[in-house]
């Protein structure tokens, strides 16, 4: 039992995915207009990566190496498939918001990444904990940034509205103030990361290539020299 | 020609791919350190996301939406990608050495990149006929390379600058990326 709870920390604080791996810039920069929308995101997010890191830590024993990650890629896209109709028939507004980003979430970085260093390695509860920690680690990195954007954007906080309209900053709604937010936001940390005498963030190494994130995941400390 | 014209501008400059919708930011941060490198990334995005929206939107019109399989879009469309990017690799590496030299290294780094799926999606979602889509990807990569290599640039002139501490690495890139997404929207009266 402790191992699951080490898992939600893990993912939560200590490998926040999009604080401190950086992982899966696409939908937190695109979905976060607001606060409903990011949450939205993270969750849906989770929901797939528990369903895939259970079922591939079930079927790590069967998968060949040679073949897993497009064995990993198929059973990724059939969750994210029927997410997307659970949305389309339940939710119709929050799928309508996320459009195109919710079959991205396929090519996710951090879905892949934890099925290949984490899920494909490990027996099926660490997994699933895993799984929900990492989740709800990049579901609170998602709302944060949301938060961020709609209160300085639209004054607003999940649609209740207490700015007037003449002190919005519009640009924070729109995409260039998803990356100001960003740069903030880790600047912030840098700051205080150098106040502890530790080094700043580098960007992201791996290139773009999830199977690189591995390394990243495994000793996410080697790469940040504390 | 009109249509198709509206599409590759729309594509390539008022919704910019990176900058706008947000798709392939990995390679778009990871890869520009240097503009050669940047350029190389480009020109294999280029090819990959013609070739594979040729592919995806002949597989959804002929095979997909005849045998009412509409469902199966995003599994079957990730496998083709992966797929084809290997093939391409292995064409590459047998028939045009040279090429593969150049763009061979960033090839395996495209399947993940969100743009190339994103491409497949958008084309089915506004119903694109085969040509549509080969413009539509076309533009889109021809947009991606556009940003990266500006971002490349950018990024080789700030290297000696004198950057606050805080705002290395990271921050300073996301802005930089963030102004660019200003000047890009500038664009966005274009049609």
């Amino acid at each position: 039992m402790n191992k699951c709870i080490e898992r939600l920390y893990n993912g939560i604080i200590k490998e926040n995915p999009t604080f401190v791996l950086i992982l899966g810039m696409c939908p937190t920069l695109a979905v976060t207009t607001s606060l409903i929308n990011g949450a939205g995101m993270g969750l849906t997010t989770t929901v797939v990566l528990m369903l895939s890191n259970t079922i591939i830590s079930m079927l790590r024993k069967v998968i060949p190496a040679e073949v897993r990650m497009p064995a990993f890629i198929v059973i990724v896209a059939s969750f994210v498939t029927m997410v997307q109709f659970l949305l389309q028939a339940y939710l119709p507004s929050l799928n309508n918001a996320l459009g195109i980003y919710i079959p991205l979430i396929v090519v996710n970085c951090i879905i892949l990444g934890r099925a290949e260093s984490y899920a494909s390695k490990n027996p099926v509860l660490p997994s699933l904990f895993d799984g929900i920690g990492m989740g709800l680690g990049f579901t609170i990195g998602l709302s944060f940034l949301g938060a961020f954007r709609e209160i300085l954007g639209s004054g607003s906080i999940a649609g209740v509205q207490f700015i007037a309209e003449e002190y919005h900053i519009r640009i924070f709604g729109y995409a260039p103030g998803a990356f100001f937010v960003l740069a903030g936001l880790i600047a912030i940390q840098n700051k205080i990361r150098l106040n502890h005498g530790k080094k700043v963030k580098e960007l992201p190494s791996c290139n773009g290539k999830c199977t690189e994130c591995e390394q990243k995941c495994d000793n996410p400390t080697g790469k940040e020299g504390e | 020609m009109k249509e198709l014209l509206i599409i590759a501008i729309g594509s390539a400059f008022v919704n910019n791919v990176v900058l706008s919708q947000f798709l392939g930011l990995c390679p778009f941060l990871g890869v520009s350190k240097k503009t050669k490198t940047a350029g190389g990334m480009g020109a294999a995005v280029i090819f990959v996301i013609t070739v594979s929206s040729l592919i995806t939107s002949v597989i959804h019109n002929f095979i997909l939406v005849p045998t009412k399989m509409e469902y199966l879009d995003t599994i079957v469309f990730i496998l083709v990608i992966a797929a084809l990017v290997q093939l391409v690799e292995m064409i590459l590496k047998k028939n045009s050495p040279a090429l593969y030299e150049s763009l061979g290294v960033y090839l395996p780094l495209i399947t993940t990149n969100c743009a190339v799926l994103g491409v497949a999606i958008i084309n089915v979602q506004n119903s694109y006929s085969i040509l549509m889509s080969v413009v539509n990807g076309l533009a889109t990569a021809i947009g991606f390379t556009i940003a990266i290599v500006i971002m490349a640039g950018i990024r080789e002139k700030i290297e000696y600058n004198d950057i606050p501490e805080s705002l290395r690495g990271m921050p300073i890139v996301l802005i930089i990326a963030g102004l660019m997404s200003i000047a890009f929207f500038g664009f966005s009266g274009l049609l």
